[in-house]
């Protein structure tokens, strides 16, 4: 990957919305332009994720999918 | 020989299995209920109390009354579960053995874990109900809203279920047209369930209820009247109803019996503890990622009796585990419900909202204390 990612959350086997809870508290953290990358099982988060960066304005970069584990990367928006 | 079977707890899921291995075991079993009231409460009860539906003394016996005459209840608090010596310790010093230990503690909520929210309201216990009531009936309009401070939270669709039984409150007192019913939910939908809030949020546009997507509590400003999310989004208020956070007992946290939170890991099939094969938790009690309901409970309840009975007997364990089935009411309002029910295998499945499920709801309510504790209903 070629951006520079400073969080990883393993949220595996958690169900929805805990990722979405957990990311949104993991991005508060990090400064705006900076990436948190997102390892989830949830089938729901995929939807989920990519509807819950439209609402808050960060962007969701990457989405899929490795060995059924669901992978996101996100950008959080400028301040 | 005959061993010690000790439950901890007397919400549904404890009451029900005590009632069956004592039923079962016979004499193979010494069945005892450790509570710290000694009073049985259905919990799904306290929304209707919140608006004035239901009386406070209609949702409680006495636990006695609820019990084979074989189970010896006594009432005290757990306060350490010593699995070395396989004790429980009580909080009058006294201390009980057990051979199979039920863990059926329930959760609690934890308010002050989210800032600014010790004033907000709460239908999640008899006090917060009953407070919402008066702060209710002194209500002459304005804005009233529903938030989610923490998940898991016991019965996922009953912050729903309060906006429409709220809405018909507000019409009953005639404030419906001075006031607003603002409902923050954690994802971009009614709650968790998919196909069942595809099928409750027209009810809600026709109903004027305003629902807010990605709305995670997070702080509350209770001098300005606002809400905070994690998402970064404020929402003023003149009445603020939030479902607190929930964590697993005292007990299992004092007894590192839990994870972080203090929920208890089973298998989510034999509700077997994950290290302790002597232990087994049910309903809100465990980690299992499913609905915290007395539905769970009352389903899971069957399954540790049987287990239990089996190793009583010394035969192999029941092929009969628990599927992960729920099945929920949903009050729309109006005199109208819906069901939710679904398994591990199956995803929720809910029918159009008639007048025919608040009928069979309202009738589950009544028939509860003579059917459910008892284990008579499968």
């Amino acid at each position: 990957m070629s951006v520079a990612v400073v969080m990883k959350l393993d949220l595996k086997g958690l169900s929805c919305p805990l990722p979405i809870i957990k990311t949104a508290k993991a991005m508060k953290s990090i400064y705006p332009g900076e990436y948190i990358e997102v390892f989830a099982t949830d089938p729901g988060s995929v939807p989920d994720f990519k509807a819950w960066a439209q609402s808050t304005g960060n962007s969701l970069v990457e989405s899929d999918v490795q060995d059924g584990v669901f992978h996101f990367v996100l950008r959080k928006k400028e301040a | 020989m005959t061993n010690d079977v000790l439950i901890i707890g007397g919400g549904v899921g404890g009451t029900i299995v005590a009632n069956l291995v004592a039923k079962e075991a016979g004499d193979r079993a010494r069945v005892t209920l450790v509570d710290s009231t000694g009073m049985h409460v259905y919990q799904p009860g306290f929304l209707y109390v919140a608006v004035g539906q239901e009386k406070p003394e209609n949702l409680s016996r006495e636990e006695s009354r609820l019990l084979r005459s074989e189970v010896k209840l006594v009432v005290d608090q757990a306060t350490l579960v010593r699995t070395d010596d396989h004790k429980v310790v009580l909080k009058s010093g006294k201390t009980l053995r057990y051979d199979e230990l039920v863990l059926a503690t329930g959760s609690r909520i934890v308010p002050e874990e989210v800032p600014g929210a010790a004033g907000a309201h709460n239908f999640y216990s008899m006090e917060g109900a009953t407070r919402l009531h008066r702060a209710l009936e002194q209500f002459t309009g304005g804005t009233i809203v529903i938030g989610v401070a923490g998940i898991p939270y016991k019965c996922p669709p009953a912050p729903v279920e309060f906006v429409f039984l709220l809405d018909d409150y507000l019409r009953a007192r005639r404030l419906r047209e001075k006031s607003q019913i603002k409902l923050l939910s954690p994802l971009n939908r009614a709650f968790t369930i998919e196909a069942t809030s595809k099928l409750v949020q027209p009810i809600l546009a026709e109903r004027g209820i305003e629902l807010t997507g990605f709305f995670n509590v997070e702080t509350v400003d209770p001098i300005n009247k606002t809400v905070t999310s994690l998402e970064g989004e404020t929402v003023g208020y003149d009445l603020l109803v939030l479902v607190p956070p929930h964590r697993g007992a005292k007990l299992i946290e004092d007894s590192k019996l839990g994870d972080a939170r203090g929920w208890i890991p089973v298998d989510k099939n034999t509700l077997k503890h994950t290290e302790h094969p002597d232990i087994w938790a049910l309903g809100d009690a465990t980690n299992i990622p499913i609905s915290k309901s007395g539905s769970v409970a009352h389903y899971e309840a069957s399954v540790a009796a049987d287990e239990i009975v089996a190793a009583l007997k010394g035969e192999a364990p029941p092929a009969h585990v628990y599927d992960g089935k729920v099945m929920c009411f949903l009050e729309t309002g109006q005199g109208q419900a819906t069901t939710i029910r679904f398994d591990y295998d199956h995803p929720p499945v809910s029918p159009n909202p008639s007048h025919l499920w608040h009928w069979a709801k309202a009738l589950f309510n009544k028939t509860y204390w003579h059917t459910v504790p008892q284990g008579r209903l499968p």
